[in-house]
């Protein structure tokens, strides 16, 4: 009688897993975004959670220019499907990244020398600008030919479950029909035995675009020589500027790289997370992406990738566990609990505050 | 000027709007001008006024950044709402909700800030945000006693006091909220005038200016931070009790969500840090354009469009509100960050130049 029980247990904790790692791969990429930035001018970058949600806007605007928003999702042939999310994944972090340089440029590089709450103001009032710039946005694209009320949510065109996906995706022999991974295939057999299991497409897409970009940075931090001027002037920017780096460049740089993550992670989190977007968004993911950054130690960039597995964790396994409504209160208990008795968080190392 | 500087200009505001509806007709044209209730909308603008001093307790005089003061908000509107609702077994009146919603916001005030108090700035600050977020969900998700999102009501008006003999309907005549929630106002704008003058006050400006040299003259700089979180998140807790009362229902839990902390604390940045008339100012100077000017100047613009035109939300000045307030934000922290009104010191703290001129270059970029 309890054999069935724990097997039934265990394969929604397999799901939970899955489900974690998916959605805290996705705040990883913005949690890389506030970390860097904090790690290099201390700043906790408020606005760019708003980034990240001006960026699924921005996508949406990309689909709407090849018309397969709306109705016309549906009937979209694989091409346009195709087309939409390689041009998406191309265009977006190119806006997000050139909107957060262009922040920092205008709003935070004047207040450099100023004391530290000035930046952090400037940061939540950016924040207000860029969610009601989202707002007015929404507003002014039509569904349908229809008006939109503005700080409502909108549909993101389900791309990944359309018809012609789920044929496709089954005549490859990815999965059945209903999206559930096949018998015997590579997804199985690395999940393991346990039936009922669903590791869809949404799932195979996050993972092939956030691993990737993790590595790269990860190598790009490590390894190139600009990389390497990253972390002397999160060491010390002083020192850093007497050794000939330029720190202007690699402010802007870092503000670059925190962008055009956002903007990836926001194409991919409104193909696979969100049914609807709307200007909230930025502020909701914002929050948990900067508790992942803390929990990691902030300033940390592997340690942004564990906070944010971790908050994904807690997300897929507290819904199952407590109820769904009570996850987001839970992921701030965490922050709460966690900058109480680890401020420096997971990874952090003690650093001392400079007097 | 100084002369001019020493009056109390804070208390004298209170005195001339508690003159106001004694003015006759003054009220009855202003409505008709901007076609809203300006004498309620009025009174709300005087509870934010006293939410702002309970941030200004926090923010102004110890320099410590409260992004969650919106929590302890909710806290005394809720605990108002199970104090007096009548689906609730208590029943208690207002005086007694009044306070209970004071102290209980103080409490939950202490009890958040004990073990954080260690924590340096920006840490503190985002303990603060996190706790009122959970805050915003706990009132939402706890429906057995909040009533979730529908929120609790009808919260009753308060009585007059048996003795007076009067009575009065609160809903209809604009006049007895607007009269005690200015006497709120003006009592706790005495009380902190006081505070700000007494040995407690001094060691938190000294707290503010130099937390490490505050520390060397023996000051208790735990204590201190402990005491100015409680009394601001009573003060909170005060103003949410009369946001409830007024409002006649709890509101929404999303009502005291982030976008009001920041809201808030956008007055007193506006207005100038640590200075009680300079938080009046932002408080009129935001809440006012939220609550007054913009939805009167929306329905100017409807009526000027004609009565059958469509409703563009963009095409609203409600619309921006969003924006202005953060540009106001982004702009004062450029160009004036101490605020419209600033207090003498925190001038001073910022800009360090203009007082000792030998010390302004930097030793190393020569800037």
């Amino acid at each position: 009688m309890g054999v069935p029980l724990f097997a039934e247990a265990a394969n929604i904790y397999t799901q939970s897993l899955v489900n974690g790692l998916t959605a805290g791969s996705l705040i990883a990429l913005i949690a890389l975004g506030y970390t860097m930035v904090y790690g290099i001018v201390e700043l906790i970058n408020f606005a760019h959670g708003d980034v990240f949600m001006l960026g699924t806007f921005f996508a949406f605007t990309v689909l709407a220019a090849l018309g397969i928003t709306g109705a016309a999702t549906a009937t979209a042939s694989g091409g346009a499907i195709v087309l939409g999310i390689a041009l998406m994944l191309l265009l977006t972090p190119l806006f997000c990244a050139g909107l957060n340089l262009g922040i920092d440029r205008l709003v935070y590089k004047p207040l450099r020398r100023a004391p530290k709450l000035a930046p952090l103001v400037s940061a939540i009032g950016v924040s207000f600008c860029l969610m009601n710039l989202g707002m007015f946005w929404n507003g002014i694209m039509p569904e349908d030919g229809k008006k939109v009320p503005s700080a409502s949510g909108r549909n993101f065109p389900a791309l990944l479950t359309t018809p012609v996906v789920r044929d496709r995706m089954v005549d490859a022999g990815l999965c059945d029909e209903v999206g559930n991974v096949l018998e015997g295939s590579l997804a199985k057999s690395v999940l393991g035995d346990s039936g009922g299991l669903r590791f869809t497409v949404k799932d195979l897409l996050v993972i092939l675009v956030t691993v990737p970009l993790m590595l790269a940075l990860t190598m790009f931090v490590k390894f190139s020589s600009v990389g390497k001027a990253m972390r002397a002037t999160a060491q010390n920017p002083t020192a850093a500027q007497l050794m000939g780096i330029n720190v202007d460049r690699v402010i802007g740089l870092t503000f670059l790289l925190g962008g055009a993550l956002a903007g990836f992670g926001s194409v991919v989190a409104a193909l696979t997370l969100y049914t609807t977007i709307d200007y909230q968004l930025g502020f909701q993911q914002g929050l948990y992406a900067f508790t992942a950054a803390v929990l990691g130690g902030i300033g940390n960039i592997p340690g942004a990738v564990l906070g944010a597995l971790v908050i994904g964790f807690v997300q897929s396994f507290g819904s199952v566990l407590v109820g769904e409504k009570w996850t987001s209160a839970m992921v701030f208990v965490i922050l709460i609990v966690m900058l109480v008795f680890r401020p420096t968080g997971l990874l952090g190392s003690r650093t001392r505050e400079k007097v | 000027m100084t002369a001019l500087r020493k009056l109390p200009w804070d208390l004298l505001i209170v005195l001339a709007l508690a003159g106001l509806p004694f003015v006759p007709g003054l009220f009855d044209s202003v409505d008709r001008f901007l076609r809203l209730p300006f004498g309620s909308e009025m009174t709300t603008l005087f509870i934010m006024a006293v939410l702002a001093l309970g941030l200004h307790v926090v923010v102004g005089y110890t320099g410590v950044l409260q992004l969650g003061v919106a929590a302890f908000f909710g806290i005394g509107a809720y605990v108002t709402g199970i104090l007096t609702v009548p689906s609730l077994p208590f029943h208690m009146s207002f005086p007694v909700s009044l306070v209970a919603a004071t102290l209980f916001a103080a409490f939950v005030g202490l009890l958040l800030a004990a073990p954080t108090l260690r924590l340096r700035g920006d840490y503190l600050a985002l303990v603060t945000l996190g706790f009122g977020e959970v805050t915003k969900f706990a009132l939402k998700n706890m429906e057995a006693i909040t009533n979730g999102t529908k929120g609790l009501n009808p919260i009753p008006a308060p009585k007059l006091p048996e003795f007076t003999g009067a009575s009065g309907d609160w809903g209809t005549d604009f006049r007895y909220f607007y009269f005690l929630t200015l006497g709120v106002l003006f009592v706790v704008l005495l009380v902190l005038r006081n505070l700000e003058k007494s040995r407690l006050g001094r060691a938190w400006i000294a707290l503010r200016e130099d937390e490490l040299a505050a520390t060397c003259m023996g000051l208790n700089t735990g204590r201190l931070k402990l005491a100015a979180f409680g009394l601001g998140a009573g003060i909170a807790g005060l103003a949410g009790c009369l946001y409830a009362t007024k409002l006649g229902n709890t509101a929404d839990p999303n009502a005291y969500g982030f976008n009001r902390s920041v809201t808030i604390l956008c007055c007193l940045i506006l207005g100038g840090l640590g200075n009680r008339t300079g938080v009046l100012l932002g408080v009129f100077l935001i809440v006012g354009f939220d609550n007054i000017l913009a939805p009167a100047m929306d329905k100017r613009m409807q009526a000027a469009r004609g009565p059958g035109a469509e409703v563009i939300d963009y095409e609203t000045l409600s619309f921006w509100k969003l924006m202005a307030f953060g540009l106001a934000l982004v702009l004062v922290m450029r160009f004036r960050p101490e605020g419209l009104l600033p207090s003498s010191r925190v001038k001073r703290e910022l800009h360090p130049d203009e007082t000792l001129p030998e010390s302004a270059a930097d030793p190393v970029t020569g800037a």
